[in-house]
């Protein structure tokens, strides 16, 4: 066992236990953010993607020893207020486009594409959109896509 | 087949309304004792008939034209629709515990539009929550079949506009204003005089205190105003916000431990012996583990913990119920035990095929997961149960606990496509709880739902049509099917026994269900589907749409290659021979908007294919890309192969409630039939699917999935809702299946196409769940 401390949706965190613990399951487990998915628990399915230091990561595959102090790790949850708004602009395209079905996929698709846009800009092309992994199993993917295209010209 | 339920044809053509709907109709309801304003409702409600048959040689209907299993389903719900209750709250808001599962085809949403519709109230004053088990309800709370709002719309409606009835009276005594005079608007009672008396300030005065019969108007659809616009989930900022909990995410105990279980390397095999379980004990976080009926379980601090313990226990195990079996042995098994066909192919010419299916997957994204509590005699359990109060009785028989002393309550589901009519996780997570003595969150890793989980069964398709001077004058098929699991029943134990019974039990049961489900749409002659099917020790259970995905797609291929046999364009042909004038009605649709015939590159194919299920009336028109720069895309870990870029989906459900939800049923339910004809199959070697995670099982993808999606509601023809989750799945299927046909020139003998191919590196079967990867900061795409 040892002391992890990080941040987390802007607040300090410290948490004990040992270092090869996934950070999935220090956020889920111990820290009670559940956000994040656990869809398969191998870095394929996507679900649990989050954002560390801005970018698109899967905490189901780092260990929290991994994770340095000075990381900011932003979850599903302080989404919204990494852009200091109530709704970050994909989370509101995806309720305008009533992306959702089950939603059990849907903080990691809104995760990957915030991250996805940030990283290509507005100009969002199929190429990219087909280069999305995360996978939804209600197959709502046609409503991905519009979704995207629309939050990524409000970023 | 009750025939005294049988009305007259409709009236109307598709697109106009037919002159039933434009009547009210009376319901009994009750109100009910509480502290507030509580309705229940009860009542009874028509059938929709066969349209007539008209073209070509007409075949007499089959089972399902006049009477289908969600017809079965709602004469079984009929008996206990009154104890579907609303309640009218003090802060002005309705509540309905819905005996229903909600796993993402918004259910939830459709049945608070019926409640804020009847009652006049705005929509987000309307919840709706899931019900625990309630075992008065006998058959009223099984969610399979598309049947949730065909079997709710009567009853809800019914309680809501008691509600309103019961809380207009009210307003009459206190304003002392003649009933007629007031009207609702807005969740408030209005005088003339434009005095408002909110429903919230009527809640108490309103209540009953004792149970009293009445019978209520409900409104017409044509005074519909909520009802039949699209609107969005009632769920969805939870869900974007990260807040909508599922079982995983519920924190009923911080005792409730997380907990997975080791398994063996076959399917259903027993432990008998842990080798090392001071080991296990010693491991970081790990604080119980327990032998259960077919595996070990092992309770954490992490489920990661959980994980990791499962890479190191040692286990002796007994041998399962399929050890040894593959995909050749089960589809030889099939083959050899197809029923025979009647029609000899010697006098007239015969399109013959035969089509194997292979299993599949119906697990859905969110692992199966159960938190049980089980002490003192007593236990209670949170988990997405579709049948949750055959959950309930079984758990209770199979722990050796009272009728009754087990509380199950049924938890938001992250999908579940057939998986959550069993409750295999709930039972699983009681049996650890009751040997541990506390609490446990037990839930299957990915790999566990792949290789343990229940399956869509492997069959085999074959078909006869002979056809004659532009007539075809029979058309056979023979449905072969490893045994579907339907234990289930009808939701209670009572149906669920009979179902297990041998001799009537589950084949006459699955046979029903077959063929209160199919029916060939075309005007074939003489035209008979059966099935047969084989228990080879698999679990299995119903997928999305059950049993027609793969008969359609071997019953369209065949309708394909008539017409090219006849020289007629494949649209033509159908118009030809369909039946039903919603069906045509969809062709032409149709093929106008997915402008069939249009001119494409060369390898790029159309397919389109028709389905007539749960009164519902669908096409699907679709382009399938076949071209080698696009069959060889290079994505890792990924199937590509040919890709559908256009999709056109018209749908007819009789009345559409929800437009918007309704489309996402079908965008959903089109990703699942091209899944299954071009990409997703498990693969039985040794006993046990080979299939572990997500780029092992191809689901349809990003890149799988169509750029270009075109879904088209018709109006309303029927007035009343048909079915909608699963609609879509089988025409979707059945249109790629042709389009590519179209590409090689002949009917494919196996589906999905990639089957052949592994196309992944199995992941070993011991440990039986692999551990998670290290490189999660620089393996980031």
């Amino acid at each position: 066992m040892s002391t992890h401390v990080f941040n987390v949706n802007g607040r300090r965190v410290s948490v004990e236990c040992d270092d090869s613990v996934r950070l999935l399951w220090v956020l889920r487990d111990l820290l009670g953010i559940h956000g994040p998915k656990y869809g398969c628990g191998l870095n394929v399915c996507k679900a649990c993607t989050s954002h560390i230091n801005g970018t698109a990561f899967n905490p189901c595959s780092v260990p929290v020893s991994d994770i340095k102090e000075s990381d900011e790790i932003t979850t599903i949850e302080g989404l919204a207020a990494s852009v200091g708004k109530d709704l970050h602009p994909m989370q509101e395209a995806w309720l305008e486009g009533d992306v959702a079905q089950c939603g059990y996929c849907q903080p990691g698709q809104i995760m990957a594409a915030a991250a996805l846009v940030k990283e290509k800009g507005a100009d969002i092309s199929d190429d990219d959109l087909d280069q999305i992994r995360n996978i939804c199993r209600c197959g709502t993917y046609h409503r991905i896509r519009e979704a995207i295209k629309a939050g990524a010209a409000k970023m | 087949m009750p025939a005294h339920r049988r009305a007259p044809a409709p009236e109307a053509a598709p697109g106009q309304t037919s002159s039933r709907e434009l009547g009210r109709r009376r319901f009994m309801g009750y109100l009910i004792a509480a502290p507030t304003l509580a309705v229940a409702a009860g009542g009874a409600w028509e059938l929709l008939t066969p349209d007539d048959a008209s073209a070509a040689i007409p075949s007499p209907p089959q089972p399902s034209d006049a009477y289908d299993l969600g017809d079965l389903q709602n004469d079984a719900a009929l008996p206990t629709a009154y104890l579907i209750k609303i309640v009218i709250n003090e802060d002005g808001t309705a509540s309905f515990a819905m005996p229903r599962a909600e796993v993402g085809q918004g259910i939830t949403t459709t049945v608070a539009m019926m409640i804020a519709e009847e009652l006049d109230l705005p929509l987000d004053k309307v919840t709706v929550s899931l019900a625990d088990a309630r075992p008065e309800l006998m058959l009223n709370q099984l969610t399979g079949g598309s049947n949730s709002v065909r079997s709710l719309y009567i009853p809800v409606r019914t309680a809501a506009a008691l509600a309103r009835q019961q809380l207009l009276l009210t307003a009459s005594k206190q304003l002392n204003v003649p009933v007629e005079q007031l009207t609702t608007a807005g969740g408030n009672i209005l005088t003339p005089t434009g005095k408002a008396l909110s429903y919230g300030s009527l809640a108490v005065p309103a209540a009953s205190s004792t149970l009293t019969s009445t019978s209520v108007l409900v409104k017409p659809t044509s005074k519909f105003t909520l009802l039949g616009t699209p609107q969005n989930r009632i769920d969805a900022l939870d869900i974007v916000t990260g807040r909508k909990q599922f079982a995983m995410d519920l924190e009923v105990s911080p005792d409730a431990k997380p907990t997975m279980v080791a398994r063996p390397p076959t399917i259903n095999g027993k432990p008998k012996k842990v080798n090392n379980l001071a080991a296990v004990l010693a491991l970081p976080g790990v604080t119980d583990v327990a032998m259960i009926t077919y595996g070990v379980a092992i309770r954490a601090e992490t489920f990661g913990q959980c994980i990791d313990a499962i890479q190191v226990i040692d286990v002796d195990w007994a041998g399962g119920t399929v050890d040894g079996q593959s995909d050749e042995s089960v589809e030889k098994k099939l083959k050899a035990a197809q029923l025979p066909l009647a029609v000899p192919n010697l006098l007239t010419k015969s399109v013959d095929t035969e089509i194997t299916f292979a299993f599949a997957s119906n697990s859905p994204l969110e692992p199966d997961c159960a938190i049980a509590d089980i002490k003192g005699g007593k236990g209670e359990i949170w988990s997405s149960l579709k049948v949750p109060i055959w959950a309930k009785q079984n758990i209770e028989e199979e722990l050796g606990m009272a009728p009754g002393s087990v509380t199950v309550h049924v938890a938001q589901g992250g999908g579940s496509f057939g998986r959550h009519l069993f409750h295999d996780v709930a039972l699983e997570a009681a049996e650890a709880s009751k040997k541990m003595g506390k609490p446990v969150k037990l839930m299957w890793t990915r790999t566990d739902d792949f290789r343990q989980g229940r399956t869509h069964p492997m069959c085999v398709a074959k078909v006869r049509a002979t056809y004659a001077l532009g007539n075809v004058i029979s058309y056979e098929q023979r449905h072969t099917s490893v045994r579907t699991d339907f234990t289930h029943g009808l939701g209670e134990v009572l149906t669920a026994t009979a179902a297990k019974s041998p001799l009537v039990g589950n084949y006459s049961f699955a046979q029903s269900i077959f063929l209160l489900s199919q029916s060939s749409p075309y005007n074939f002659g003489v035209t008979t589907q059966l099935l047969n099917e084989v228990d080879l020790g698999y679990n299995t259970g119903s997928m999305r749409n059950i049993y027609s995905p793969n008969t359609v797609t071997a019953e369209e291929l065949v309708v394909d290659e008539l017409a090219k046999r006849m020289g007629k364009d494949r649209v033509d042909f159908r118009r030809s021979f369909l039946k039903d004038e919603r069906l045509k009605a969809v062709l032409e649709k149709a093929a106008d908007k997915g402008e069939w015939g249009r001119s494409l590159p060369d390898g790029v194919f159309q397919g389109i294919a028709l389905h007539g299920e749960y009164r519902g009336a669908i096409c699907t028109v679709l382009e399938l890309d076949c071209r080698p720069e696009t069959v060889n895309r290079k994505i890792r870990d990924a199937v590509t192969g040919p890709r559908v870029t256009r999709a056109t989906v018209v749908v007819d459900v009789g009345l559409a409630l929800n437009p918007r939800g309704l489309e996402a049923q079908m965008i959903g339910g089109f990703n699942d039939g091209i899944a299954m004809a071009l990409t997703s199959s498990l693969h039985i070697k040794d006993g046990i699917p080979l299939e572990g995670s997500w780029d092992n099982y191809f689901y349809t993808r990003q890149w799988n999935t169509p750029p270009e999606m075109n879904v088209v509601i018709m109006p309303p023809t029927t007035g009343e809702p048909g079915g909608a989750g699963e609609l879509a799945v089988a025409p979707s299927m059945a249109a790629a299946a042709c389009a590519y046909a179209q590409s090689i020139g002949r009917i494919p003998t196996y589906f999905p196409i990639n089957h052949g191919t592994l196309g992944f590196e199995p992941y070993p079967l011991e440990p039986s769940s692999p551990n998670s990867p290290t490189d999660g900061l620089t393996n980031r795409i």
